[in-house]
């Protein structure tokens, strides 16, 4: 009835992961006792979790990653530890519970937190940016966000239920293979990355089309803010690449299910090519992460500097050139394999020729600030630690596309150090960046400066302390996935980094009071005019919040800078620009469609996990089902009469006349 | 530098120099605060000392433009700072085609180099390419199993596991296999590692200078055990690697088809031992899967000696 | 209603000529479904590369050529190939919005379809009961995964076909079900575009070695 699920499958005899999910549960249900007793119920579901509105699903996407960041930190936190624990002794995580561990840390960081950040940010603002009032297929949106909620959902009922994968975030075969690793662990993973990875897909598939056919008029694709390029190419990556991880996990899992033979040891199978498939999406993968922060620097800097974006055209050929160069470089992950000279030689020139577009941009930001006024806020000083610490990430990250030097370092704690000095430098950093950016613009009130900034200083120098160490531990010999060790030499490095990891820790426990503070001092720290950073793109044409349909009227572009242009029109005529004839506007209307699919992916996943076949099929026919009625409905959209829209368009205007006349009393 | 074939003596000697300079340079900017060398900039082969240049020439290639970089960062950041006034200030200053052809000049010309230096190294360095050296190879056949290291010697008809004695001087070649799941061989004061494969066999070549002891470690993660998958390296004199032999031939249980089940169940922290005999013909029938892959964990979990959770 | 339903932004047409602007619903959604498409072929191209790699890994157990039936293939690509042309056939219909036309071609289009689907299984379970299912090599494991992925794909698209039979019968030919008929029909003649690759791969080079 239940196929492989028993009590036994609970951990009672672990204290910590019953200990951590306890916490969780209560946790989750005191947010959810609050929020039913408190009456939010309805408000929860009529307009945030059926909501197909962008900016709610963009909020939704980085709630999400900001929670799992917390899992995965606890995660991470817990291998330090263990590391400067186990020397000539075994610590307290034996190896079974290590090993699910980092497995658990790196799937959570690069599935649950990277992903949805990126995409939470390109949802919010892309529309805004583009002058447009939802995106192309709203409800595929909504239905892609709550597929990755429910993949993040798996992973975490691991934690309690049965075991998370020992396999490392990447599982290669034939470790991965039932016949070394028997239990429930990798089929949580396969199963949770294959749900949330058709999510990534559908938000894919929803931007590449809204970026590339929908405009606000005259918005030509050359004047398209930099982050909507960035956004285009990370998407582009998505549709090319995800498929090519969902047909590897697939394999593993026809493998594992029915006994095929893809990547075994037994009847011909041929684990390389596994290896090979999962790095053809893996090192895409990379560039979808760190392309749209390097959007998200684009609009910070410029911002912040006073100046435009140096080099707009250059930026744009870097991009795409990163865009299509990701796909040729697979091989670098494993040199060690040996393949033999040339194969090496043309994958490690390859490799380090993205340098050359990166560096560029590095370069160009460099201009953007030269002759500027740079304004060292919160947003800019992420963005001014990511410059510093990502040439050092990119400068190792060639180092070891060297193969040479890849044999010696490769799938050290060198390698680790140079991962996370691009991940955390490159992409956290500009996750925090947009977040610090775009949350006035969201909630219509700004996150507090102070702690921002003391988060930032916490979060950059725990970033040194922890992974310097390491940079010299991969020198040292030391190999990644130790779960203790006797060199002696190691130790003082090991130590070094746990002490890093606090300092981290002290950042984010900053950056949670801030968040806390900010919205206890909202009214101080309110923005009322839409504009709280004298913006250059469109977003900031917007009240803070933006009404649901974005654009009372949709703007008409008619440079690269376009709200740059019309805020100086309007400074200079000391006017706005002469009241529009509203019209209705007409919305998607909010649709439960995306988290009933996720409701029944979930059980479906679950149901699969532990051979619960009656159940598979339930909710196969369930989402199936959920489909047809969605299908079925007459209306899909709703009218906003005019009245309403007027009335909210002329509230921003009055903001913005009183900015406007402020700015002419003090001339 | 290495002994390779097709190098010319000016040529050594220039990437000598460099690798001096560079070694300094590095070395500072790594900024060591330990007092002894980390593993792998502490060569003690042709092959590391060759994998220790090439690291730090192309470490030394990329500070050159990556210090500035961050120099010149930190500098505008601060001299053009809202609040100084002398800073000039040109709001519309966003394109200039002179320098962005340096913009694109500088990062492509130091890449080219770099690939020069990818290109030559890939080749020189290739670990399937035999090393020059007037003295026969030692073979030594590696099978990595769960989770501990076999080592052939077919010549000498013996094998050990987790301890690899080596003659200093002579070169080694390493025929490797998995039997079971992935692995990598790895002694970093030697150089190069290379990944074990089940059903597959790569090559490796690599050659101790001088006698000592040297670290060895799997550096692929490989299931529960993993931790504890290291093994010794002694590099012997030529009479000492022989008196070893002879020691080893008179002495321990034998390895065959008989026994070799045994020894590829799972197990962990394995104390380093040797076989007296090791039956030819082996390590062929572990690559060609004529002998069964290597089981996994007995019951569907890991053996209790390593994991405490039981068959659910 | 179709008015609205394109141009929720409200822009007309003067619009577009200034180089931006919102195309109609009908050519996001197209654009839209084209690109899924493509992701959807990034997948098989994938499977299709594991064949490729696997193709002689035979293990000892038969070869494509020994298993092969290039008749009972032959049947199944003309079965597709002819499904194509009514599919296309119900294209028209519901331009011209005539039931009949419509209704028709789709239930000839959904016969053909499960008859390719039948023929498949019964090759299937032939190769299976003569001990050369998936399991026995991976020659098989891949063989049996990249046609049966492309199975699976003909599966949802009749039941995506029914579906779309039922909401014309119910609905009529509002804008934004004809746009679902237009993905179907985008969709049943790119499973035959890599059909087309999937014959020639497999069989008739798998049959020729």
């Amino acid at each position: 009835m239940l196929g492989k699920l028993s009590w036994a499958a609970v951990p009672f005899d672990q204290p910590i992961p019953m200990a951590a999910s306890a916490v969780v549960a209560c946790v989750m249900f005191g947010v959810l006792a609050w929020v039913v007793l408190k009456g939010h119920l309805p408000y929860l579901w009529n307009e945030w979790i059926t909501s197909v509105d962008h900016k709610r699903i963009g909020v939704m996407y980085c709630l999400l990653a900001m929670v799992m960041l917390l899992r995965g930190f606890t995660d991470a936190i817990m291998m330090r530890s263990q590391q400067a624990l186990a020397f000539h002794s075994p610590g307290y995580l034996p190896p079974e519970h290590y090993d699910q561990i980092f497995s658990a840390h790196g799937t959570l960081m690069i599935f649950f937190v990277a992903m949805p950040f990126i995409i939470g940010l390109m949802n919010f603002v892309v529309p805004l940016q583009l002058g447009i009032r939802d995106v192309a297929f709203p409800t595929l949106n909504s239905v892609g966000f709550w597929l990755t909620a429910s993949g993040a959902l798996l992973v975490n009922i691991s934690l309690v239920v049965g075991e998370f994968s020992r396999a490392t975030w990447l599982p290669y075969p034939p470790l991965s293979e039932l016949a070394y690793s028997p239990g429930v662990g990798v089929d949580y993973y396969c199963w949770a990355i294959q749900i949330s990875g058709v999510g990534t897909l559908l938000s894919g598939v929803n931007l590449v089309t809204t970026v590339l056919k929908m405009h606000a008029p005259g918005m030509t694709y050359l004047r398209m803010p930099m982050f909507c390029w960035t956004t285009l190419a990370a998407n582009l990556l998505i549709v090319a690449a995800f498929p090519i991880l969902t047909a590897t996990l697939a394999m593993l899992l026809l493998d594992r299910y029915l006994g095929f033979h893809f990547f075994t040891n037994e009847a011909g199978g041929n684990m390389m090519m596994f290896v090979n498939l999962i790095w053809a999406w893996g090192h895409p993968e990379v560039y979808i992460l760190i392309l749209p922060a390097f959007g998200i620097y684009s609009e910070v800097i410029s911002t912040f500097s006073g100046k435009p974006l140096f080099g707009y055209r250059s930026m744009v050929i870097a991009t795409m050139a990163i865009c299509i160069l990701a796909f040729m470089v697979w091989l670098h992950h494993f040199f060690t394999m040996g393949a033999g000279a040339d194969v090496n030689a043309f994958f490690g020139i390859m490799t380090t020729i993205i340098a050359v577009p990166t560096g560029v941009k590095i370069f160009n930001w460099l201009f953007t600030m030269f002759a500027g006024r740079v304004v060292f806020s919160t947003a800019l000083l992420w963005s001014l630690g990511f410059m510093v610490t990502f040439v050092v990430g990119g400068m190792t990250g060639v180092l070891l596309a060297v193969p040479p030097a890849d044999f010696v370092l490769h799938n050290s704690l060198f390698l680790v150090a140079h991962f996370h000095n691009v991940l955390i430098g490159g992409m956290l950093f500009g996750c925090f960046a947009g977040y610090t950016y775009w949350f006035p613009k969201a909630f219509g009130f700004r996150l507090h400066e102070g702690l921002g900034k003391a988060a930032f200083w916490c979060w950059t120098i725990g970033f040194y302390v922890a992974f310097m160490p390491l940079y010299v531990l991969g020198l040292e010999g030391m190999t990644r996935r130790m779960q203790h060790y006797d060199v002696p030499e190691w130790r003082p490095w090991v130590l070094l980094a746990a002490v890093g990891a606090v300092i981290i820790m002290a950042g984010i426990i900053l950056q949670i009071t801030q968040l806390v503070v900010s919205i206890r001092h909202r009214e101080e720290l309110r923005d009322d005019t839409g504009d709280p950073w004298n913006g250059r793109s469109l977003e900031w044409a917007t009240a803070s919040p933006p009404p649901a349909f974005n654009f009372a009227v949709l703007p008409t572009i008619s440079s690269e800078e376009a709200y740059w242009d019309l805020k100086q029109r309007a400074i200079q005529q000391s006017l706005l620009s002469p009241e529009p004839s509203y019209d209705d506007v007409e919305m998607p209307r909010n649709s439960p469609t995306g988290f009933i699919c996720a409701f029944f992916a979930t059980m479906m996943g679950f149901a699969l996990i532990w051979h619960i076949w009656w159940l598979v099929g339930v909710a196969f026919v369930g989402a199936f089902a959920t489909f047809v009625v969605f299908a079925w409905r007459d209306h899909d959209e709703y009218v906003i009469p005019v009245e309403t829209v007027a009335r909210i368009d002329r509230a921003n205007r009055a903001a913005r006349t009183k900015v406007l006349s402020r700015m002419r009393a003090a001339r | 530098m290495t002994a390779r074939p097709g190098r010319s003596d000016d040529a050594r000697a220039r990437w000598r120099q460099v690798h001096e300079t560079g070694r300094y340079v590095a070395v500072l900017s790594v900024l060591f605060l330990s007092s002894c060398k980390p593993a792998v900039l502490d060569p003690r082969g042709p092959v590391s000392l060759a994998n220790e240049t090439i690291l730090l020439d192309s470490l030394v290639i990329m500070l050159a433009i990556v210090v500035p970089t961050i120099i010149a960062t930190l500098g505008f950041a601060w001299w053009f700072r809202a609040s100084n006034t002398k800073a000039a200030y040109w709001p519309t200053w966003a394109y200039s085609g002179q320098l962005e052809l340096i913009v694109w000049s500088i990062p492509l010309m130091v890449i080219i180099l770099l690939g020069g230096v990818i290109w030559i190294g890939s080749h020189e360095l290739d670990p399937a390419t035999p090393l020059a050296s007037s003295t026969r190879p030692l073979e030594v056949q590696v099978v990595s199993l769960d989770w501990k290291w076999l080592f052939i010697y077919p010549e000498q008809h013996i094998a050990s596991v987790n301890q690899l004695v080596v003659p200093a001087g002579v070169p080694i070649h390493f025929s490797l296999t998995s039997a079971s799941v992935m692995n990598a061989f790895f002694i970093p004061q030697l150089g190069s590692m290379i990944y074990t494969m089940n059903g597959m066999t790569t090559h490796l070549n690599l050659l101790a200078d001088a006698p000592g002891d040297f670290m060895g470690l799997s550096s692929d993660y490989s299931g529960d055990g993993f931790s504890g998958m290291h093994f010794a390296v002694h590099a012997e004199t030529a009479e000492a690697f022989n008196a070893w032999v002879k020691a080893t031939q008179a002495d321990g249980p034998s390895l065959n088809r008989q026994t070799y089940p045994d020894l590829a169940t799972q197990s962990i922290d394995t104390k380093p031992f040797t076989y007296r005999s090791a039956e030819p013909g082996l390590f062929r029938a572990i690559t060609s899967r004529e002998l069964p892959p290597g089981p996994g964990p007995r019951s569907g979990r890991p053996d209790s000696s390593v994991s405490p959770r039981t068959e659910r | 209603m179709s008015a609205t339903h394109a141009d929720p932004h409200r822009l007309g047409h003067g619009a577009r000529s200034l180089g931006g602007g919102i195309p109609s619903k009908r050519i996001v959604v197209g654009y839209g479904f084209w690109i899924f498409l493509l992701s959807d072929i990034i997948m098989f191209s994938a499977f299709f590369a594991s064949y490729a790699v696997l193709s002689n890994a035979t293990a000892g157990g038969p070869s494509g050529k020994q298993l092969f039936d290039l008749t009972n293939v032959g049947i199944e690509t003309m079965c597709l190939l002819l499904s194509s042309f009514t599919c296309g056939l119900a294209g028209i219909g519901a331009r011209k919005e005539s039931n009949l036309m419509f209704q028709a071609s789709m239930a000839a289009t959904f016969v053909l379809g499960a008859v390719f689907l039948a023929l498949e299984i019964r090759e299937f379970a032939g190769l299976v009961a003569q001990g050369a299912g998936p399991a026995r090599s991976a020659f098989l494991t891949a063989f049996f995964t990249l046609v049966g992925c492309h199975g699976l794909h003909v599966t949802a698209g009749l039941m995506w076909l029914l579906t779309m039979m039922a909401q014309v019968f119910a609905k009529g030919y509002r804008p934004d079900i004809l746009r679902r008929v237009m993905c179907f029909s985008l969709f049943w003649h790119a499973l035959d575009i890599i059909w087309v690759a999937l014959f020639s791969v497999v069989y008739l080079i798998g049959v020729s070695q």
